[in-house]
C-alpha cells in the first residue's frame, strides 16, 4: 500500500465514522481529532474500521503517529508491507512458500 | 388500561409526531417492543411499549403533531378477554402497590398538573406501569365523560424536518430546558482533582493485551466510578417533582454531543451493575445511535444523574446545568499530566478533574463532597470497578 492508497483510506474509513468531516479541508499535518471534532470514542471507532478493513492493530502506544492525516497515511503504507494478506472474503491466507 | 398514549420523552417535551408504527392492529407485543418512532424537536425516538398485549385500533397517523398524553393506540393486555372499553369510559382502578411512605408512583408530568388541579394523587386510577398515574389519567378523574384528546393540527406536511430546522429546534429545546433548570433549581458547585496514575497504568496493561475493537476507553471508569457513588448516595440519584423521589436504580444518563450542534444525554441503564466491557458496548451503542438520532424512550426518560464530559476539546474543567427533573450532574475534564506532591516530592501525574453541580434542595456541600471523594476514591482501585 502506499502513502496516497493510506490516504484513500482515511477518507473512506472517515466517512463512514463522521460523513460530515472532509479531510480536504484539513492541513494534512494538524491533529485530525481537532480539525475535525472527532472525540475518543470516533477515533476508536475509526482504528477499528482500519482494523477489520486491513488486518492492521494499532497499539495504544503508536496512536500518536497516526494523530495527523499524513501520518495516518504513513503508518497504514508501512504496516500494510507486515499485515496479513486476506482473500475475498476477508479471511486471512497464509503463505506456505 | 392498555392505551398507548404519547409518551413524555423530556421534560421539556410538549407535542410529538408519529413518524411511523412499527405495528399493525392485531400484532402481538410483548414489554420492551419498539412500537413507533416519535420525532421529537431534539431527536427521533424509538419508543417501547410497556405491557405485553394485542395491538387494537390505532388512533395515529404517520405525520400527526400530538401533545404528550394524546391517546395514540389501544392494547388489549395479554391475557384479556374482553375487548378494549371505548375511550370516553374511565378505566377500573388497577392494584396499585403501596409505596414506600405512602409514595404513590405518578409522572413528574401528572404530579404538576395533579398540583395545578389540586388533586389528590392517591384517589386517581393510574394508567402507566404498574398503575403509576399519568397526567391523562388526571383528566379523566377531574372529568369523567371527558373524548380523548384532540390531535393538534398539523400546522406542516408529514415531511420530514430539514436540517436546520432541527438545529433550530434542537437549540430552542436545549434552551428552554436549561433556562428552567437554572430558574427553578438552586444549583451548588463543587470542584476536586482526581489522581488518575492508577486508573491509567491499569487501563494501559489491560488494552496492550487487546486488540482496538475490545479496548476501554477512560471514559468507561469514570462512568463507572460515578455510578457506584450514585447508589452509595441516594440525594444525588434520583428526580425532583415537588419533592425529591430517590431512585433505586442507577441509570446514568451520558452527555453526547450532535455533530452540527446539539446535545442529548440518553441513560445508560443500571450501569452500577455493569461489567466495564459491557459499559463500554454500551456506551459505543448509543453514542453512535445517539449521533445518528435514533434512541429510545426508555433512554430519553430514565436517566437518575447525568455526567459531561468535556475532556475532548481540551477543557479541565466543567461546570454544568442539572438536566430537570434530576438532582445531580458530573463533570468531567480533560485527563492531563500535572505536578503532583505527595509525601513532600514533586513528580507528574496524568490527573483529572472531576465537578459536581447539584440541588441544593435536596443535598448540601458536605454530601456532595462525600460524593465527589467516594468517586475519586473508587478510581484509585481501577481493578474493582
Amino acid at each position: 500500500m502506499t502513502n496516497d492508497d493510506g490516504r484513500a483510506l482515511l477518507v473512506e474509513l472517515l466517512h463512514r465514522i463522521a460523513p460530515e468531516a472532509d479531510l480536504a479541508e484539513v492541513d494534512p499535518d494538524a491533529p485530525m481529532q481537532e480539525a475535525l471534532d472527532l472525540d475518543s470514542m470516533d477515533y476508536l471507532n475509526l482504528l477499528t474500521a482500519l482494523s477489520e478493513e486491513t488486518g492492521i492493530d494499532v497499539p495504544e502506544q503508536d496512536y500518536p503517529k497516526l494523530s495527523t492525516a499524513n501520518g495516518f497515511a504513513a503508518y497504514v503504507a508501512s504496516a500494510s508491507v507486515s499485515a496479513p494478506a486476506r482473500d475475498a472474503a476477508g479471511l486471512v491466507t497464509f503463505d506456505p512458500g | 388500561m392498555g392505551d398507548f398514549r404519547m409518551p413524555s420523552l423530556g421534560a421539556d417535551m410538549e407535542t410529538g409526531t408519529i413518524v411511523e408504527w412499527r405495528v399493525k392492529p392485531g400484532d402481538t407485543v410483548q414489554r420492551g417492543d419498539i412500537i413507533a418512532v416519535v420525532d421529537t424537536e431534539k431527536s427521533t425516538i424509538e419508543v417501547e411499549v410497556f405491557e405485553d398485549g394485542v395491538i387494537g385500533e390505532l388512533l395515529a397517523e404517520p405525520g400527526q403533531e400530538m401533545p404528550v398524553g394524546a391517546l395514540l393506540a389501544h392494547i388489549v393486555p395479554a391475557g384479556s378477554s374482553a375487548p378494549a372499553p371505548p375511550p370516553a369510559e374511565p378505566a377500573p382502578a388497577p392494584a396499585r402497590p403501596a409505596g414506600e411512605g405512602g409514595f404513590v408512583r405518578a409522572s413528574p408530568l401528572a404530579r404538576r398538573t395533579a398540583a395545578a388541579q389540586g388533586s389528590e394523587l392517591q384517589a386517581v386510577a393510574g394508567t402507566g406501569p404498574g398503575g403509576a398515574v399519568r397526567a391523562a389519567d388526571l383528566d379523566l378523574h377531574a372529568e369523567p365523560a371527558v373524548a380523548p384528546a384532540a390531535p393538534v393540527p398539523a400546522a406542516a406536511p408529514a415531511a420530514p424536518r430539514g436540517a436546520e430546522d432541527r438545529q433550530a429546534a434542537m437549540r430552542h429545546a436545549v434552551g428552554a430546558l436549561m433556562a428552567t433548570s437554572k430558574r427553578e433549581i438552586p444549583h451548588y458547585y463543587l470542584a476536586t482533582t482526581v489522581d488518575m496514575r492508577a486508573a491509567m497504568a491499569w487501563l494501559s496493561e489491560l488494552n496492550a493485551k487487546r486488540p482496538v475493537a475490545e479496548r476501554l476507553l477512560p471514559a468507561c471508569l469514570l462512568l463507572k466510578a460515578t455510578a457506584l457513588a450514585a447508589r452509595e448516595f441516594p440525594s444525588m440519584n434520583g428526580f425532583w417533582d415537588n419533592g425529591f423521589q430517590p431512585s433505586a436504580p442507577v441509570h446514568i444518563g451520558v452527555a453526547i454531543s450532535l455533530r452540527g450542534g446539539g446535545l442529548v444525554a440518553p441513560a445508560i441503564h443500571d450501569a452500577d451493575r455493569m461489567e466495564l466491557r459491557e459499559l463500554m458496548i454500551s456506551l459505543r451503542d448509543l453514542v453512535g445511535r445517539a449521533r445518528a438520532g435514533v434512541l429510545r424512550s426508555s433512554e430519553m426518560s430514565d436517566p437518575t444523574i447525568t455526567v459531561t464530559n468535556l475532556g475532548e476539546q481540551g477543557v479541565e474543567e466543567v461546570f454544568g446545568v442539572i438536566y430537570p427533573p434530576q438532582v445531580a450532574l458530573v463533570g468531567f475534564g480533560t485527563i492531563v499530566e500535572r505536578p503532583w506532591a505527595e509525601a513532600g516530592m514533586v513528580g507528574a501525574r496524568p490527573v483529572v478533574r472531576a465537578t459536581l453541580a447539584a440541588d441544593h434542595r435536596v443535598s448540601d456541600g458536605h454530601e456532595g463532597a462525600r460524593f465527589l471523594a467516594t468517586i475519586a476514591r473508587l478510581l484509585q482501585a481501577p481493578e474493582a470497578l
